[in-house]
């Protein structure tokens, strides 16, 4: 973000960056920005709260009043990252003879399909769409439990994006699902790492392949670097 | 440490590119400027190519556009504030509100997005797509951008 305020500035345009590492603004000094002490996805603080948004939009565009740069100014608020869990109610089990995390992932269709009926879009797509999900998780229970990653022929090849589409699947049904708040920062991504069969698979997965001696890049990014099996 | 701090903790090592006599453009007042936002969250349409991992070049996005995919590649962050409000990462319904009241002077036909996760050196973003986006924004008469990071 720092090199794009520096090229776009070059350019002639004033830029304002919303930075989300301190270090970083310190070190490539953009001519001005406003450091968030956010959740990372969030650079505008707190979903659905537009009075919050226009804090920080307010707070950025005061930085364009200062006669040299450059100017690194704190937001005040530090938005905490820690979640609070959320209560999100996963359906009970209905075809008993699928694994469990299959028979989940199904379960929690219709939630997608009304959650991304409302947003008219959805993250799920690099390389399965929704109806490819469940075939999709079952490949993963067959690493899990002993399958050879490099013969399970994994839908689209990639695990980094194939991760990426489960997840989301189940991110965005969540949506659905939760009561109570809008679920915090990464709430949902305990949510599906730590209370879903599938999450579960997936860390599972991901520590078969790593243990055996494939790359880093086939299994790393498979889920956030913090999580283990 | 928790995702959020170990992310910092990692970014914060990475290598910075300095730059000699960095430019300062000292723009109109705001209540006559035409804002952009740029964007590292990899937004694209679904009608528009995906980000690939990797990718160092730039999707032009619709004032109009509300059905945005988040095509960031990294596991690493929250992505479901997003799925909830994509204001909190994209504010174009905040910069809408700001021109009706006369705060800004315009909202900007075209806004940009790339993805954060660039080789180290960032010489593409440096010297070849960061400077096409530029000039498409220049020639769509904005003065000011507001750059948002996932």
């Amino acid at each position: 973000m720092s090199v794009l305020a520096h090229v776009f500035e070059a350019a002639g345009i004033a830029t304002i960056v919303l930075s989300s590492v301190r270090e970083m603004a310190v070190k490539t000094a953009p001519p001005r920005a406003l450091h968030c002490e956010f959740p990372l996805g969030r650079p505008l603080g707190r979903p659905g709260d537009p009075e919050f948004q226009h804090d920080v939009l307010a707070r950025a565009f005061a930085l364009l009043d200062a006669p040299v740069g450059p100017v690194l100014v704190d937001h005040p608020v530090a938005v905490e990252s820690d979640a609070e869990q959320v209560s999100c109610t996963l359906p009970p089990r209905f075809e008993p003879g699928l694994a469990p995390a299959v028979d989940e992932a199904k379960g929690i269709r219709r939630a997608y399909d009304r959650v991304a009926t409302r947003r008219g879009v959805t993250s799920v797509g690099r390389v399965i769409n929704a109806d490819g999900v469940p075939a999709a998780v079952a490949s993963l229970v067959e690493i899990a439990e002993g399958a050879d990653w490099r013969t399970a022929e994994l839908p689209g090849g990639n695990t980094t994006a194939l991760c990426h589409d489960i997840r989301s699947y189940y991110e965005e049904a969540a949506l659905d699902l939760v009561t109570g708040p809008l679920p915090g920062p990464r709430a949902l991504e305990d949510w599906f790492f730590e209370r879903t069969e599938t999450g579960r698979v997936v860390l599972a997965a991901r520590d078969a392949i790593r243990k055996s001696g494939a790359k880093s890049p086939v299994w790393f990014y498979m889920a956030p670097a913090t999580r283990s099996s | 440490m928790n995702g959020d701090q170990a992310m910092r903790a990692h970014s914060s090592t990475l290598p910075g590119p300095s730059f000699d006599s960095p430019a300062f453009v000292r723009p109109r007042p705001l209540a006559e400027s035409t804002i952009a936002i740029v964007t590292s969250a990899a937004l694209h349409t679904p009608d528009d190519a995906a980000f690939t991992g990797g990718d160092t070049g730039y999707r032009l996005i619709d004032r109009a556009r509300r059905d945005l995919i988040l095509g960031h590649w990294s596991p690493n962050f929250d992505r479901s504030a997003y799925a909830m409000d994509l204001n909190v990462v994209y504010p174009i319904d905040r910069l809408e509100e700001l021109a009706a009241a006369g705060v800004i002077g315009a909202v900007a036909p075209r806004h940009v997005s790339f993805a954060g996760n660039q080789p180290d050196d960032v010489s593409t973003l440096r010297f070849d797509s960061g400077p096409a986006a530029a000039a498409a924004l220049r020639a769509d008469g904005v003065d000011v951008v507001l750059l948002t990071p996932v």
